[in-house]
């Protein structure tokens, strides 16, 4: 004992836990290391929510002694919630209507994001400054005119209420998109797009042939947040395209759903929070799947759009 | 497989032979109409070009540079957004101004059928009952939640970049809120009561609150409480954009800091603080763009929504687009002035060096 602590040790000892600088001490370490496991405790809460309450049986619901392990685990639930949100059907037309909006407001972002970032004209400034200050516009406000206007058109109800608007640089989050092709746009270098016209390409082939291979990083983040972001959007996807149109709507009807496949009153029939919250992982979980793939590409979304200022 | 290709051979060769004919036909006849036309189009009264001189009816003369042409193009290439624009955004941010002041509702038959009714629908909601505790309370509630998430945010940016292992994984988890925070999931969340931090309604706080304070405040200090969790998931692109914001910064700053015996706090309120401010303005308009457009049932969002489409006209309840758009028209610009107010807020202190 009294070896341990002598002068040496306990100067070692010091150093390992302060460290030179405090800041790489162990002591130091440990702290952050806490401090960034519970926070994510925090933030992933419900999910772990989600997850374990998913599995539960009846009995283990009512029971406050089980909360975080289900003494058993019931496939059952999620059985149920699969027929209910109508499965394979629903996931199939919710993800290829995702696909055609967020194609359609990718490829109108790149070309609208060139023409900001190559030319100057008139005006710029101002187009620009509205281009940004639709992100903050609520699409409560122009909703109700919208409403009217896909009505005199005969679309609303249909894809084409979210495609047109999408096709044209309207969509959900629209000028973030515009934004990030804009910041990339910029960094090419003008050289290799004079050299090209040296070259005798036209405006549109230099877009085309030179442009558009390098902008493939931002294709690909783009589409990705514009399929997230798509997917997720319920309010006006089903005002303008109607109740059933993303499985995320399916699930805002799970409840009236569930009653037409199991009428109250048969045995075993009661709807419980176990069998909602597996419709829930159910309808996240494309999501997540992407996210496991693409996680890099989100995180990295941030630098892409410049607003760090280069 | 040789008799397949033996009686195809003749077909695609005779299927060659009509493409030729109708090329060359073309080159001959076809393509000698298109060139007059475009010659036409380019030399004639109203519009004549030579070289790089554009003659507008004879007597404006213009001179096509690099730099018209070019404009030109910009707007070939935003024409799509101009478009749009006009036609999904600004025409009906006029045409719902122009409802908001009139009592409008939908038929069939008809049509929109409006009455001029003046400010009506805007004093009917700032008579409302439902509406205006409503409002009281998404604005108390954006007002306590944003300098909580922008705190919070800073935290988790500051240790994320820190000298840690598996920096991706940390990023992943604090931004997965962004990819699966759709409005049902939440709104079943909110139902089974999975977005207060757990046993807080338990707390002494959170009983004194609900009793002793006047429901202008508690009842949106309750609402934060209660939704803890899910305020503090609108974080999600807030960190990353501080995280960008820390990488600027220096390392060469810390290492002079240190030298001249800055402790850690004073290095992080000296250097790190000061040097992630100007990210707070554009981090607060998202937090504030994205917590309004969350749709709470029986919030203000979906009672915009019940008024303009549920309903029957002899219902006294049912009071037509009009007054859906005066509802947003508030909702709107409550918004922009607490944008506004908050990003003042932050640039001032940017001014004086407080920060």
């Amino acid at each position: 004992m009294k070896y341990l602590l002598s002068e040496r040790n306990k100067a070692k000892l010091t150093k390992l836990l302060v460290g030179k600088t405090f800041t790489d001490g162990l002591i130091y370490r440990f702290v952050i290391y806490t401090l960034l496991v519970s926070f994510s405790y925090i933030y992933l809460y419900p999910l772990l929510f989600m997850v374990v309450n998913s599995v539960k049986s009846v009995d283990d619901l009512i029971n406050p002694g089980v909360q975080w392990i289900p003494t058993s685990i019931q496939i059952e639930n999620y059985i149920r919630a699969f027929q209910v949100l109508n499965l394979p059907d629903s996931i199939i037309d919710s993800t290829s209507y995702v696909l055609k909006v967020s194609v359609a407001v990718t490829l109108s972002s790149a070309l609208i994001g060139y023409g900001f970032a190559r030319y100057e004209f008139p005006f710029k400034k101002l187009f620009f400054a509205f281009m940004l200050a639709t992100f903050i516009l609520p699409s409560q406000v122009t909703m109700v005119a919208n409403m009217l206007i896909f009505r005199n058109l005969n679309i609303i109800s249909t894809e084409w209420s979210m495609l047109l608007p999408a096709m044209t640089g309207q969509g959900i989050n629209a000028a973030i998109y515009i934004l990030i092709f804009y910041t990339f746009y910029r960094t090419i270098p003008k050289i290799l797009i004079e050299s090209a016209e040296v070259d005798g390409a036209g405006q549109f082939k230099t877009f085309t042939r030179i442009v558009l291979p390098l902008a493939i990083p931002s294709f690909v983040i783009v589409f990705l947040f514009s399929f997230v972001w798509y997917w997720n959007e319920s309010y006006i996807t089903g005002l303008y395209v109607g109740g059933r149109a993303t499985l995320p709507l399916w699930l805002q009807a799970f409840r009236s759903s569930y009653e037409t496949l199991f009428p109250p009153g048969t045995a075993g029939a009661e709807l419980n929070e176990s069998i909602l919250l597996a419709g829930n992982i159910l309808t996240i979980l494309p999501l997540l799947i992407i996210y496991f793939f693409g996680q890099k590409l989100f995180t990295q979304s941030i630098d892409r759009t410049g607003i760090t200022g280069e | 497989m040789k008799k397949i290709i033996s009686f195809l051979k003749p077909i695609g060769m005779t299927m060659k032979g009509y493409l030729e004919f109708i090329g060359l036909k073309y080159q001959k006849h076809v393509q000698p109409i298109f060139d007059k036309i475009g010659h036409a189009l380019t030399h004639n009264f109203i519009l004549r070009v030579k070289d790089n001189q554009l003659t507008l009816f004879g007597f404006i003369r213009l001179k096509v540079t690099r730099k018209t042409r070019h404009a030109l193009y910009g707007y070939v290439f935003i024409s799509l957004w101009m478009v749009g624009f006009a036609i999904f955004t600004l025409y009906p941010l006029v045409y719902s101004f122009y409802l908001s002041f009139h009592e409008a509702y939908y038929n069939l038959q008809t049509g929109v059928q409006t009455t001029f009714v003046g400010m009506n629908n805007y004093i009917n909601i700032l008579r409302s009952a439902t509406l205006v505790p409503l409002f009281t309370n998404y604005i108390g509630k954006i007002l306590i939640a944003v300098p909580l998430i922008i705190v919070f945010s800073v935290v988790i940016a500051v240790l994320v970049n820190m000298p840690i292992k598996n920096k991706g994984l940390w990023r992943s988890i604090f931004f997965l809120p962004v990819i699966i925070s759709t409005g049902p999931v939440i709104n079943e969340l909110n139902a089974q009561n999975a977005i207060a931090l757990p046993s807080i309604q338990d707390s002494e706080v959170y009983q004194y609150i609900l009793t002793s304070l006047p429901p202008l405040l508690s009842d949106p200090l309750l609402t934060v409480i209660n939704s803890m969790l899910l305020i503090l998931w609108y974080a999600g692109i807030p960190i990353l954009i501080f995280i960008a914001g820390l990488q600027k910064i220096d390392p060469s700053l810390y290492e002079a800091a240190a030298m001249d015996g800055a402790s850690p706090w004073m290095r992080f309120f000296k250097i790190t603080l000061p040097s992630i401010v100007p990210f707070m303005g554009i981090s607060i308009v998202y937090i504030v763009v994205s917590m309004s457009l969350y749709v709470e049932p029986g919030g203000i969002l979906d009672l915009t929504r019940i008024h303009m489409l549920v309903g029957s006209p002899d219902s006294g309840f049912w009071f037509g687009y009009g007054y859906a758009a005066a509802i947003a028209w508030i909702y709107f610009l409550v918004m922009v002035i607490i944008i506004l107010i908050f990003t003042r807020l932050v640039a001032e202190r940017k001014q004086k060096g407080v920060l």
